[in-house]
């Protein structure tokens, strides 16, 4: 420990039903500095906050703050400690009023009766030092998503906070949100105040913050000046290059046996669609398996909401077999061919207290069902046949889906859209959480069946499966295509620059035409 | 990492006897079989055809609401409109067949006053979902809406004055009983096993489960859930228009202040004492009905021994927190 650390955590372990989360976690926060803490997704970030702000009790390891051990049992304490969390969702109260939103819990009182004036010139004295003039009296819910989240700083620094956490702060602000917020950070700073800062912008690290501290599996990985690490050894460590490699060949996916490049099936121009989406481009070919790489928050899954009819987007076109193709719901995605595996498989994958055969025919019902009845024979062959097929272990087509393993849940909900025999199936993250040896089955499937003319558009976070399954690959940064490779210069050096720096050594730009 | 913990622990094995399972699943028919033995055995004259019709008819008009109701709870809603549209339809149905347009014709006065009421009871219902699917207004604050308005609507249609009628051909839908059996009970037999039915083997019935069992996947799956949900809120207030003439025609007599009071929550009740889930995604009709009929034995049993109906609400709402106790073991 370095002395006049702010903030010490050490060998934080903390178990969730078993399960490790957080493994000997460490994270040092000096005074005055902006900290940024990063990782992927399950990386162990948000537990690692949820354990200094007391939302959870850790199982081991000890917390250092101000010299002295912290206990804090409760947000509530944490914050009274002089800790205070910003979320991504604002959690304050949107029908009161600034001045309220701020001196909530601390209140000013005379004579027994609220000194409302006193609090709203305390209201505007905390915003006004951060260059921000409003009507304190109007309620939060009038303010936009920036402003509001400069109440929550403003509130956090009325709490006389020494340590200000945000997470994900610049989410949902567009650019010039994000100057205004990075100028507060600044000005906190010179405060003397510290800032632990959650994102997943590569480039806002840089401009903002002073060291980095990179989570993988639970556990840090590294803690670095943000002045002496390269974008690309960031990104390295955040994938762990080294972890779960074996032997050469870490998947059991192979590149496409044919050879020449198919027709083009799905052409997407310059999509745009919420804060995620802002410029991206890409064509699809028959019987490829083509993939979205990129960090989180880059935009691939809120792009392939956009292709699948889930989301509207704001800007761009697309084509389906050279006709224009813009679904207004996922139905007219999966009349036109579509399917789509989702990231979440228990938010938006499984029926839970629905049978495996219910999951598998729920996309497919309209073919099975007939003046609306459903044709129960029909809907037992297909079952019974994409049990089989596909290996699913279940006691039988009735067992609820629920019951089963997350590999073999995959499984199912990849059945539900093989079953419709689809052109163009989306697959979102579709080993993620699932053991390895069914992780290998679905990665033989994927390409079986891209070899039988599917056309596969594969979200994947883990490099080795995009650049060993991949024909072709879509490297996304911040909402947009930033590179297109395909064949041999599918290669982890070149994925990596293009996620972190926006492009390819020899192979620039390509993408975006 | 927490998403590998819960599949991991949803991959565990069923335990080998589950037996709150076996509760929540059977629990109800029990409940309901040791209320007939104990009522052979200490109740009076039970064993007759009379009592039977007595409570069958009593139950008749819970059992047809909550049979929509359980429709609207298994997409994961809920209505709380089904007693003031029950109001609806019993002030507007007296008004059309007592009115003299139609000169003397009763079969086409009661014929087009049974007609619009249902439609009207339907169209409150369309009203509700639209509310639902269209504005994702939450269910329960959707629905208070008509709860509120509707018994104002219904008490303003009539002046708040009370609709006396003595008129067989209308009054047949509560009153008739062809081979013995009380038209209400045939209705309400009709409609359970339609419903039944219908959730079971329909695409209807899929996309209904499906919406409540997990709203986004049924939508990425194509399930057109705003249509299902418009449906069962219009399903819902079918239904309670048809009680609300039953219930008319039982009394001869339609006081908008009093027809369907406080029916919204005895048809939840019969829905959640008969197993179905309350935040959606399962659901069974027949519980429904076995719901309701343990609800109404505990009620009758208790009168016929003498214990005041003060006492006897307040079993009925111990029977009520233990199945809902039940349902959260399960879960658990």
């Amino acid at each position: 420990m370095i002395d006049g650390a702010l903030l010490s955590m050490r060998g934080i372990d903390k178990r969730f039903a078993g399960i490790p989360a957080l493994r000997q976690a460490s994270l040092e926060v000096r005074p005055g500095e902006v900290h940024a803490l990063i990782g992927q997704n399950g990386a162990g970030k948000s537990t690692l906050i949820k354990v200094l702000t007391g939302y959870h009790r850790r199982d081991a390891g000890e917390v250092t703050y101000l010299g002295r051990p912290l206990e804090a049992n409760s947000p509530q304490q944490a914050q009274a400690s002089g800790i205070s969390t910003i979320y991504q969702e604002i959690n304050l109260v949107p029908l009161r009023s600034v001045t309220e939103n701020i001196c909530l819990g601390r209140e000013k009182r005379r004579f027994g009766l609220l000194d409302w004036r006193a609090m709203h010139q305390e209201a505007e004295r905390l915003l006004s030092s951060f260059r921000v003039k409003l009507d304190v009296r109007r309620p939060l819910m009038d303010f936009s998503t920036a402003t509001q989240q400069m109440v929550a700083i403003a509130r956090a620094i009325g709490f006389s906070a020494r340590l200000v956490i945000m997470d994900e702060p610049t989410s949902s602000l567009d650019e010039q949100e994000v100057g205004v917020l990075f100028d507060v950070i600044r000005q906190l700073k010179t405060n003397g105040v510290s800032v632990i800062f959650v994102s997943h912008k590569l480039d806002e690290l840089y401009e903002v913050c002073d060291r980095v501290t990179i989570m993988r599996d639970g556990s840090t990985v590294c803690s670095a000046n943000m002045t002496e690490i390269t974008k690309l050894e960031l990104v390295s460590q955040m994938l762990g290059r080294d972890v779960s490699k074996v032997a050469g060949h870490a998947t059991a996916f192979s590149r496409s046996a044919t050879d020449g490049e198919g027709d083009v099936v799905l052409v997407a121009e310059s999509l745009a669609a919420g804060q995620a989406v802002r410029d991206v481009s890409f064509r699809l070919r028959r019987g490829e398996i083509a993939s979205f790489a990129g960090l989180l928050g880059a935009g691939r899954t809120e792009t392939a909401r956009v292709v699948f009819g889930a989301d509207r987007p704001r800007a761009g076109s697309m084509s389906l077999g050279a006709r224009p193709f813009a679904p207004a719901h996922p139905r007219d995605a999966i009349d036109a061919g579509l399917g789509f595996v989702t990231e979440d498989r228990k938010m938006e994958g499984i029926v839970p207290d629905m049978s495996v055969a219910e999951n598998m025919t729920l996309a497919l019902l309209p073919r099975i069902s007939r003046n609306g009845v459903v044709d129960e024979k029909r809907q037992r062959e297909v079952v019974k046949r994409f049990i089989k097929e596909l290996g699913i272990k279940c006691s039988g087509p009735a067992q609820k889906i629920r019951e089963l393993s997350g590999g073999n849940q995959q499984k199912v909900l990849l059945a539900r859209w093989l079953a419709m025999n689809p052109d163009v199936l989306i697959l979102d993250e579709p080993t993620r959480g699932i053991d390895v040896g069914a992780k290998g089955e679905i990665q033989r499937l994927i390409r079986s069946l891209s070899d039988s003319g599917l056309t596969v558009l594969m979200i994947s976070s883990e490099l080795e499966e995009v650049v060993e399954g991949a024909d072709r690959v879509f490297v996304l940064r911040e909402g947009r295509t930033v590179a297109e490779l395909s064949g041999e210069e599918i290669t982890e050096e070149r994925i990596l620059a293009a996620m972190a720096q926006g492009h390819v050594a020899h192979h620039d730009q390509e993408a975006a035409q | 990492m927490i998403d590998a913990a819960s599949s991991r622990s949803d991959s565990r094995p069923a335990a080998s006897f589950d037996l709150f399972g076996f509760l929540a699943r059977y629990g109800t028919l029990i409940a309901l079989l040791l209320l007939i033995v104990f009522n052979l055995f200490f109740t009076r004259n039970f064993a007759t055809l009379q009592t039977l019709n007595v409570n069958l008819t009593q139950v008749c008009t819970i059992v047809i609401v909550a049979t929509g109701m359980t429709l609207v709870i298994a997409t994961g809603g809920i209505d709380l409109s089904v007693g003031s549209i029950m109001a609806i339809a019993g002030a507007l149905a007296p008004l059309i067949f007592l009115s003299p347009v139609f000169g003397g014709n009763v079969a086409l006065a009661v014929a087009v006053g049974m007609a619009a009421a249902i439609l009207a009871a339907t169209l409150c219902g369309l009203f509700n979902g639209w509310l639902v699917a269209q504005f994702r207004i939450q269910p329960i604050v959707a629905t208070l809406i008509l709860f509120i308005a509707g018994r104002g609507i219904a008490q303003a249609m009539t002046n708040s004055n009370l609709q006396v009628f003595r008129v067989p051909e209308f009054q047949w839908i509560g009153l008739g009983r062809p081979l013995g059996i009380p038209v209400q009970v045939i209705i309400m037999v009709a409609l359970v096993i339609i419903a039944a039915w219908m959730l079971r083997r329909t695409r209807f019935g899929r996309s209904i489960l499906a919406t409540g069992g997990n709203e986004r996947a049924a939508e990425l799956a194509g399930i057109a859930v705003k249509r299902t949900k418009l449906a069962v809120y219009a399903i819902s207030g079918f239904c309670a228009g048809i009680a609300g003439l039953v219930v008319i025609a039982i009394n001869s007599a339609s006081d908008a202040n009093l027809v369907g009071l406080g029916m919204e929550l005895d048809a939840i009740a019969a829905v959640a004492v008969g197993g179905t889930l309350l935040v959606g995604g399962r659901a069974t009709i027949l519980g429904t009905l076995l719901g309701a009929l343990t609800i109404q034995l505990v009620r009758y049993t208790l009168l016929a021994n003498g214990v005041p109906d003060a006492a006897a609400l307040i079993v009925k709402a111990a029977i009520i927190a233990f199945a809902v106790w039940l349902q959260q073991q399960r879960r658990a």
